[in-house]
């Protein structure tokens, strides 16, 4: 069965997608409300930013974001200045590369379903007493459940999948870095095809399940 | 009641608002015109859903928006019913008219255990059985009732409502409008009705402003503003006046009732109107013929003695409409110029006014 570097790469995994996907909800979803209902100018060149790791490879991001998070970069001079020395090849580095890989996951499905709420539901609380954060809170969320549902399960199942962005800015450093996708490619590099097809195949079912969570959600996603 | 002063200044690509009106601090006013005349966006300003650069607002001494006063539309003391009812539909019909219940300050005390604007509105509007239920399981007109209760559980002191019958068939209508009748008797705070619907204005309106092209055509009492001569408003595509009176006399044998109205008796048929119940009716220009004679042999059953009050002009060169008075009630009729001048029509003269159709409405 699966060895105990094995589990440790899926516990590894599983970690940082649940971390990935928490910090995302926090951030994507101000920025998925404000796309949503912006006349800004702004609105195309932020969005299309947002979509970026859609189209990037990922070692472009990486190569980008190890350079940033290095010694001499922005981002590394700033983690070193608070005493937090160096993200890249540490776990925390591996974090903060994959919010940014999988923002478009989380903000596009959000976007879409602020969207589809319309601007009357929000027009109707505010004839009704209630503040705009208010208003957020007890029309905009219930009636986007369905989308942050989609938004999490897109968000953490992608995560699970990255390897270029690790492999740039984590490398494979056991139970820090080595996450399940990069134990495979390690499986496969040392030709130890039975362990790389058991994680392969966990992997694969995973992904489908999550797939076929997200369809199943959809319909709802649709009624409201 | 003091008057709700209102003062826009919008200009879209393609579309101008320019209005500065008083409008009447209580009763129904209706705010009429064809689609794209701004009457919705005037509702929408008023409410501060919609924010012109220019203007002022003050409901009741209040300043809603002025150039330094801007009240967000969450802090109007207003209820709002839009076009389509836009219920929460994660919301049980209860959850809904909770929603602004639980937001708004409980009304002023005032009477011995008043009861709430919520159980009031349920009540008003007849949807107790409706409450457990999801907006999904409700018909059109179950959910236009709900809209509107739910826009009267916050206890509003001025009730907004955008066409609030217009996404709705015939029969649901029907099936509504007596309970916005039943709203324009009970309820002691101002209304401001946007319609494009001349029935539902004659039936619902007591002040009428008319609006085209984002600027106010008319504004006035109903009845008085019907029976303008020198502009002659129009409910639809006829000019006609609305009267307001009383079922006064039930004639068994022929099926009729009579209607009295500031002096003038009129007929009408029966359809089982309690007696002393207040009606109102409407008699278009067109169905009024004005002879110096009371007509011998005529099959019309309204014959009323009547005094010319004014003359003015009809749409078409050939007709005039004639202004005339029976007894404290002001009725128009259409005639052409020539039998105007035929009968020698002036201010003064007393005539016989033959009505073809009463509606009651």
């Amino acid at each position: 069965m699966l060895t105990d570097a094995d589990l440790q790469s899926i516990w590894l995994t599983l970690r940082l997608a649940g971390l990935v996907t928490a910090i995302l909800f926090l951030i994507g979803t101000p920025i998925a409300w404000w796309l949503a209902r912006t006349r800004s100018r702004w609105k195309g060149p932020i969005g299309a930013v947002v979509a970026l790791p859609l189209v990037l490879p990922p070692s472009v991001l990486g190569f980008y974001l190890l350079v940033t998070m290095g010694p001499n970069g922005p981002i590394g001079q700033l983690t070193q200045a608070l005493g937090l020395g160096l993200l890249p090849f540490t776990f925390w580095g591996l974090v903060v590369a994959s919010v940014f890989y999988s923002f478009p996951f989380m903000v596009q499905p959000l976007q879409t379903a602020f969207e589809a709420i319309g601007t009357r539901p929000l027009e109707v609380a505010a004839t009704l007493r209630a503040s705009p954060l208010d208003a957020f809170f007890s029309v905009a969320l219930p009636l986007a459940a369905p989308g942050f549902l989609t938004a999490g399960i897109l968000t953490f199942a992608h995560t699970v999948g990255e390897f270029g962005v690790v492999l740039m800015i984590g490398g494979n450093i056991p139970g820090v870095t080595r996450v399940a996708s990069v134990q495979i490619y390690d499986h496969v590099e040392a030709m130890e095809y039975g362990d790389a097809h058991r994680l392969a195949a966990l992997m694969l079912v995973f992904s489908f399940l999550v797939l076929l969570a997200v369809y199943a959600s959809r319909p709802n996603q649709l009624k409201a | 009641m003091d008057p709700i002063e209102v003062r826009f200044h919008l200009t879209w690509p393609g579309f101008s608002l320019a209005v500065d009106e008083c409008l009447p601090g209580r009763g129904v006013t209706a705010l009429f015109g064809p689609s794209g005349c701004g009457k919705t966006t005037l509702l929408r300003c008023i409410a501060g859903l919609e924010r012109a650069p220019r203007g002022r607002l003050a409901f009741q001494g209040q300043v809603w928006q002025d150039d330094r006063t801007w009240v967000p539309t969450h802090r109007r003391p207003l209820g709002y019913v839009f076009q389509e009812p836009s219920l929460f539909p994660h919301l049980t019909v209860l959850g809904n008219l909770r929603f602004g219940q639980r937001r708004s300050p409980a009304p002023a005390p005032g009477g011995t255990a008043a009861p709430s604007g919520l159980d009031q509105a349920v009540d008003l509007l007849g949807i107790g059985p409706l409450l457990a239920r999801k907006p999904d399981r409700l018909s059109g007109g179950e959910r236009q009732r709900v809209g509107i209760a739910r826009a009267l559980a916050v206890n509003p002191r001025i009730l907004l409502m955008d066409e609030p019958l217009a996404a709705l068939d015939h029969q649901r209508k029907q099936e509504i409008l007596p309970y916005l009748e039943r709203l324009h008797d009970r309820l002691s705070i101002p209304v401001l009705y946007v319609s494009h619907a001349p029935d539902e204005v004659a039936r619902l309106a007591d002040h009428l402003v008319v609006l085209e092209a984002g600027r106010v055509l008319a504004s006035g009492p109903l009845q008085e503003t019907l029976a303008r001569l020198d502009l002659p408003i129009r409910l639809g595509e006829d000019a006609g006046v609305v009267l307001e009176g009383r079922v006064a006399e039930r004639d068994e044998r022929w099926h009729l009732l009579r209607v009295d109205c500031a002096g003038a008796g009129l007929w009408v048929r029966d359809t089982g109107l309690p007696i002393g119940h207040q009606v109102r009716v409407r008699i278009l220009a067109r169905d009024v013929s004005v002879a110096l004679t009371p007509a011998q042999g005529s099959s019309i059953v309204n014959t009323l003695h009547a005094e010319v009050a004014a003359l003015g002009e009809d749409s078409h060169p050939a007709l005039a409409l004639v202004r005339l008075q029976v007894g404290g009630t002001d009725i128009l009729a259409r005639v052409t110029h020539r039998s105007a001048d035929l009968l020698g029509l002036a201010p003064g003269l007393p005539v016989w006014i033959q009505i073809k159709a009463v509606a009651l409405l």
